[in-house]
């Protein structure tokens, strides 16, 4: 190599005399004419690409933002407010629609003098899942217990009733709207994490029994549409129960829908326990932890870490799938829409679509916050790795 | 090799088990049809310091992972410190507490600081006061001399700094043997003195110690006896003086040609 690459005459042996000078690095060229060309214009299809989504975007966005707030009414008492008038011809959205029937879309039916422990609720549930999403969070334990074992059942006594403690019942039948998706979707979330959990581990573990039921329940499950498994809850149940003995119409959609989101779950879980490389498995037998332990202290932390982008993709599918419970007869959020949207009081050429569009921006701003949140995980935990 | 046993187990507390520290006898085991390990006859006295050597799938790792219950093995007995090596999930929790074992791929747990690394098991499974747990695992940080890095986590540590901190962790449980396998063959070239300086400093401590390693130097310094197998045997158990310089078997002088030059 040194033949061909060096003069005869030269030495193959080189020692450094003078240490390599710092220099600064060369300037780049910058400029917005430079962004332009090298991002929206680098080739001819590509700027007829960036031609074309602007397009898009000139047809999309205008008659949106017309719709939506510049045509918008947003006062007003009834029907007559959204009506083509002269001041108005084209009415767009009808919010003031939306405004008067706003607390029916939270609450539902749920009794008005009661409503206070529905606003509790929603306050109990925030703070619970900021404590159990922040990952920073001071004693997070503690808030893990306070998801998964204080909230369900303060909750539950506290929506229910318990007439003891002066709390008049409220039958399940009048709670609807944003109270009854948040229920069920929390209710999927605290149900399907530690089943899934298990239905997970449960696929991996040595003893047969244990191993064929989770694969069984996990691959039955999610051969089957949600839609299927609700009916069954709610249709197929009564038939074989007697009628005193029949469960609650609500409790039997939940049921469906944290043995749906349990099956999903557990395969999640289960991609993350994969990842646990068996060294550390080693370690942890190696050094006297049992199974219990091992898993608890070593393996489970490190594989939910891992797996959280992958929870929160479930859950938002899960919360999008709780409008399927308006098939079974309960009011969630969607349902309220749906039936506040007929009101005779307020029948105009709008009010569907304003509904429609209300229960849109609800769903897709929920969503986004948790697409958001799953991504700055995934930005942390790429993050070289630190922790 | 008695004689050297005894000169040390003079310092060592009696135990319920007087005998030897590890006791295997007729060790057989297959994976699958394929056997790994035949007619394993070893006995390691209490403060013994015994290398494992021998060429790659001769079944060292697999022998030493036996005694601590990471693998199975389908005949023959092991019995750690008095305690046999049987199927019984709570004996075999009983033994992984006393033996210590530092893996190749150090096996630091990454979501815990150097420190937790430390005490997780001590609290855990010893049953040890947070803080009492945290002094000793300060102590014996010290003493693998990488106490200023307790609080980082294993990935901001260098390979030979994240395998002494594996070391630490398994003195932290005060074991009463302590297994290495194969410790410096996942090091960069210069981080595996400072492995081998903290074995060394270890055995002087009177340890019992079972290594698997390819450091011919540290097992003439350090090892009481030298042992080689190949192919699942042992073929030649012999103080290092004498395995160095006069080696019995025909296989043992191919292989100390080979790896000595």
């Amino acid at each position: 190599m040194t033949d061909l690459a060096m003069p005869a005459h030269k030495s193959v042996a080189f020692v450094r005399t003078t240490p390599a000078p710092r220099v600064p690095r060369p300037p780049l060229p910058g400029g917005p004419l430079h962004w332009v060309r090298t991002n929206l214009f680098p080739t001819p299809f590509n700027g007829l690409l960036t031609l074309l989504v602007v397009l898009l975007f000139v047809w999309t966005v205008p008659p949106l933002v017309r719709f939506l707030f510049i045509d918008a009414v947003w006062m007003g008492t009834s029907r007559d407010a959204c009506l083509p008038s002269a001041a108005n011809p084209d009415p767009g959205a009808c919010w003031a629609f939306v405004r008067t029937w706003f607390s029916f879309f939270i609450y539902g039916p749920y009794p008005m003098a009661e409503r206070w422990r529905v606003d509790v609720f929603f306050a109990l549930l925030a703070f619970g899942t900021a404590w159990l999403l922040w990952l920073d969070a001071p004693r997070r334990g503690l808030g893990a217990a306070f998801f998964f074992l204080v909230l369900p059942v303060v909750s539950f006594v506290l929506l229910s009733g318990f007439p003891a403690i002066g709390l008049p019942t409220v039958d399940t039948a009048s709670w609807g709207g944003l109270l009854v998706t948040l229920v069920v979707a929390s209710v999927g979330i605290v149900v399907s994490l530690p089943a899934g959990i298990l239905l997970a581990l449960g696929r991996r573990s040595t003893m047969p029994a244990v191993r064929l039921f989770s694969i069984g329940f996990i691959e039955l499950v999610r051969g089957v549409p949600l839609i299927t498994v609700l009916f069954m809850a709610s249709v197929m149940l009564p038939l074989f129960v007697p009628p005193a003995w029949s469960p609650d119409k609500l409790l039997r959609a939940l049921v469906g829908i944290a043995i749906f989101a349990s099956a999903y779950m557990a395969e999640v879980v289960r991609a993350g326990l994969q990842s646990i490389p068996k060294g550390q498995y080693e370690a942890a037998n190696a050094l006297g932890l049992g199974y219990w332990r091992t898993l608890g202290l070593v393996v489970l932390p490190q594989a939910l870490r891992v797996t959280i982008p992958n929870i929160v993709n479930n859950t938002i599918a899960l919360f999008k799938d709780t409008t399927l419970v308006f098939f079974v007869g309960i009011f969630d959020f969607l349902r309220t829409i749906e039936i506040a949207r007929v009101d005779p009081n307020w029948a105009t050429p709008v009010t569907s679509t304003t509904g429609y569009a209300f229960a849109a921006i609800f769903y897709f701003v929920a969503c986004h916050f948790m697409s958001r949140y799953a991504t700055g995980i995934e930005r942390r935990l790429a993050a070289g790795d630190r922790r | 090799m008695s004689s050297t046993a005894e000169t040390i187990a003079r310092d060592t507390p009696a135990t319920a088990a007087d005998g030897p520290a590890v006791l295997i006898s007729g060790l057989y085991k297959w994976y699958g049809e394929f056997q790994v390990l035949a007619d394993v006859n070893l006995e390691v006295a209490r403060g013994e310091r015994i290398v494992i050597c021998g060429p790659s799938g001769s079944g060292k790792s697999t022998l030493i992972r036996c005694i601590n219950a990471l693998e199975p093995f389908q005949r023959g007995s092991i019995v750690v410190d008095g305690v046999s090596v049987t199927d019984d999930l709570k004996r075999i929790d009983e033994v992984r507490r006393e033996v210590g074992m530092v893996f190749q791929q150090f096996n630091l747990f990454p979501h815990l600081t150097v420190l937790e690394n430390c005490t997780l098991a001590p609290i855990h499974v010893r049953k040890m006061p947070r803080k009492e747990a945290e002094e000793i695992a300060m102590r014996y940080l010290a003493r693998v001399r990488i106490p200023e890095q307790a609080h980082k986590y294993p990935a901001q540590l260098s390979g030979g700094q994240q395998q002494r901190v594996a070391i630490a962790r398994s003195l932290c449980m005060a074991p009463k043997i302590m297994m290495f396998d194969e410790p410096t063959s996942a090091l960069d070239p210069e981080m595996v003195k400072e492995v081998l300086d903290t074995m060394v400093s270890l055995a002087e401590t009177g340890m019992t110690m079972l290594c698997v390693t390819h450091e011919m130097g540290f097992a003439r310094q350090v090892a009481d006896r030298v042992v080689f197998m190949d192919e699942g045997q042992i073929v030649e158990i012999n103080t290092p003086a004498e395995f160095f310089t006069n080696p019995r078997h025909e296989r043992t002088r191919t292989f100390l040609g080979q790896i000595l030059g």
